[in-house]
């Protein structure tokens, strides 16, 4: 058994494998498949200060290895999710991450406060990059100006570990990771969904009720892997992978690329265990390639 | 009644008519426990062209020889490749999943309303009803005669009526066409529905009308199946709903339907 413990910030993972928001809802889903306790982390449901609806039925579209989706951060809001949902959630033994998202800074802020009482939840990812609002989300994390003014804001009233999230839908990824770290992230998580789009050829309509959604799954992974490595070379803070990850073999490539720890997003809906059996596949890896330890790994892409 | 993925092996596969093949899969331990109106996702292939799990009524349980028969239409490339899964190999099933019909304790008049694949939902309902001596009626509603099948099998639970399209068999025209939705609904005191929604909705308004308890049963397009993509909503009095995990199984007066 090799050590698959990794830190991110003052997050102290027992291993590297977090689940992406919105594709783990709040863990409880999946308490009849597994005990989630065993991951390194989950990140909570996309959640902001006001409840919301989100977006119209068609939501979701199957395309060529992936999925388009346009949910548009429904929730029932911040002071709902510490009143009703946090308490459930005291039971698990992971790092519970709170993924904050808003329309306005102010919103950040005030969603960002109440995550900041509760002690069990171990950190928050800034969520700058949600393709399918209408106000806020991805336009926050397209440029480096409006960055910083959302992740310093959010900084001087979170006081644990902050990951910003950002979005792909960007030409140079490194700028804005580097604007991020600077405006104080502690951690940065890499790629939320490629704005995407389907057509019905034989209605001559969109699939999707909002017409454009956010893309995931094996489709996307080569360009989460690029980004990464871009990133990875321009920031110091640890960063967290994702984007198309299926398997173990996918997480590997992203920690050779330079993430210290993965998300696992869209296979969670095909297969709830996908998680859990990567934690072992990383585990196989490592010990057939003589390695002891995942940081040996992180990074060591041979050029 | 714990969610659970298994490899389930397909023991027979009968080809109904045209476009419907019934699956029927096999547990290698005891199933779980599986109420009417809930559903399974089936993992086709994992292939690129059909990446996410198809989710399937469950038509038929039996617990003595733990296995569980699902009703294929088929529609795409998902539903035509599970349609061709040849006996004796294994399909990933996720179940069960979703809600299920209001049983009544008994003594009522009972009306199911099944168009196309839907009526593979009313299957163990029928079942359960007949067994709590409820009286109970099934309208089935088609395009055509061949379109009309497993009529034998629901006659062992509850009369059985037809309507096509086209008059080759039963009454002509839509389930809403036939006699059974008279004056007075002929004294039914309950109906369940799962179809097309067009023709749910007929159904939800006859019921409303006459002020009957009405549940149905939705189809959404659903990314995961047990309530954590959010994908397959549908408007409800209380705001979106899951359908996978708050339905399928749904009362009309939840519903935001115009009716």
């Amino acid at each position: 058994m090799a050590d698959l413990s990794i830190r991110i910030h003052n997050l102290e993972l027992k291993n590297p494998v977090l689940t992406a928001s919105g594709t783990f809802g709040y863990g409880l889903e999946f308490d009849d498949f597994f005990d989630v306790s065993q991951l390194g982390g989950i990140v909570v449901k996309g959640t902001t200060i006001h409840p919301r609806q989100g977006n119209a039925y068609p939501r979701m579209a199957e395309t060529a290895s992936g999925m388009l989706n346009s949910v548009g951060l429904q929730n029932r809001g911040a002071k709902y999710f510490a009143t009703d949902i946090y308490p459930k959630l005291t039971k698990y033994n992971t790092n519970i991450l709170v993924n904050v998202s808003g329309s306005t800074i102010e919103e950040y802020i005030a969603c960002a406060e109440i995550i900041n009482e509760l002690d069990h939840i171990a950190g928050i990812e800034l969520n700058i990059s949600c393709p399918n609002v209408k106000e806020g989300g991805m336009a926050f994390g397209t440029s480096c100006a409006s960055i910083d003014a959302v992740v310093s804001a959010v900084r001087e009233v979170y006081h644990k570990t902050m990951v910003v999230k950002l979005s792909p839908n960007v030409t140079n990824i490194g700028e804005l990771a580097r604007a991020a770290e600077c405006s104080g992230a502690d951690s940065i998580s890499l790629i939320n969904t490629l704005l995407g789009m389907a057509i019905n050829a034989e209605t001559r309509k969109p699939v999707l009720a909002t017409i454009t959604g956010g893309l995931s799954g094996p489709a996307i992974k080569p360009i989460a892997l690029r980004m990464v490595w871009e990133v990875a070379k321009a920031v110091k803070v640890p960063l967290i992978g994702m984007g198309g990850i299926m398997n173990s073999t996918d997480a590997i490539e992203f920690f050779l690329a330079g993430a210290s720890a993965i998300e696992v997003g869209t296979a969670n809906y095909i297969d709830p265990l996908s998680s859990l059996k990567i934690i072992e596949g990383i585990d196989a890896y490592l010990n057939r390639h003589n390695f002891n330890n995942l940081k040996d790994i992180v990074g060591s892409l041979h050029l | 009644m714990r969610k659970t993925v298994q490899e389930l092996k397909v023991i027979s596969s009968q080809r109904l008519n045209d476009d419907h093949q019934l699956l029927q899969l096999e547990a290698s331990k005891p199933l779980e426990t599986i109420n009417p109106g809930q559903f399974a996702n089936l993992l086709v292939d994992n292939s690129p062209s059909v990446f996410l799990r198809r989710p399937f009524s469950i038509y038929s349980v039996d617990y003595s020889l733990n296995t569980i028969s699902v009703y294929i239409k088929v529609i795409g490339e998902g539903t035509r490749k599970l349609a061709k899964t040849e006996v004796g190999t294994f399909l990933n099933v996720m179940y069960p999943l979703g809600n299920s019909f209001t049983i009544p304790e008994g003594k009522e008049r009972v009306l199911l309303v099944g168009g196309g694949s839907g009526v593979a939902s009313l299957m163990g309902l029928a079942q359960v009803l007949k067994m709590k001596s409820n009286d109970v009626s099934i309208l089935i509603g088609a395009r055509s005669s061949a379109d009309l099948v497993e009529l034998e099998q629901f006659s062992k639970y509850c009369s059985v009526y037809t309507t096509t399209e086209d008059g080759t068999a039963g009454v002509k025209g839509y389930v809403t066409d036939h006699p059974l939705f008279g004056e007075e609904l002929n004294g039914f005191t309950r109906i369940y529905s799962c179809g097309p929604e067009p023709m749910m909705r007929a159904v939800a308004l006859k019921a409303h009308l006459k002020s009957i308890f009405c549940e149905v049963s939705l189809e959404n397009t659903m990314a995961c199946g047990f309530g954590v993509c959010l994908c397959c909503i549908t408007e409800t009095t209380q705001g979106h709903k899951c359908v996978c995990t708050d339905g399928p199984v749904f009362n009309i007066n939840q519903l935001r339907w115009l009716i």
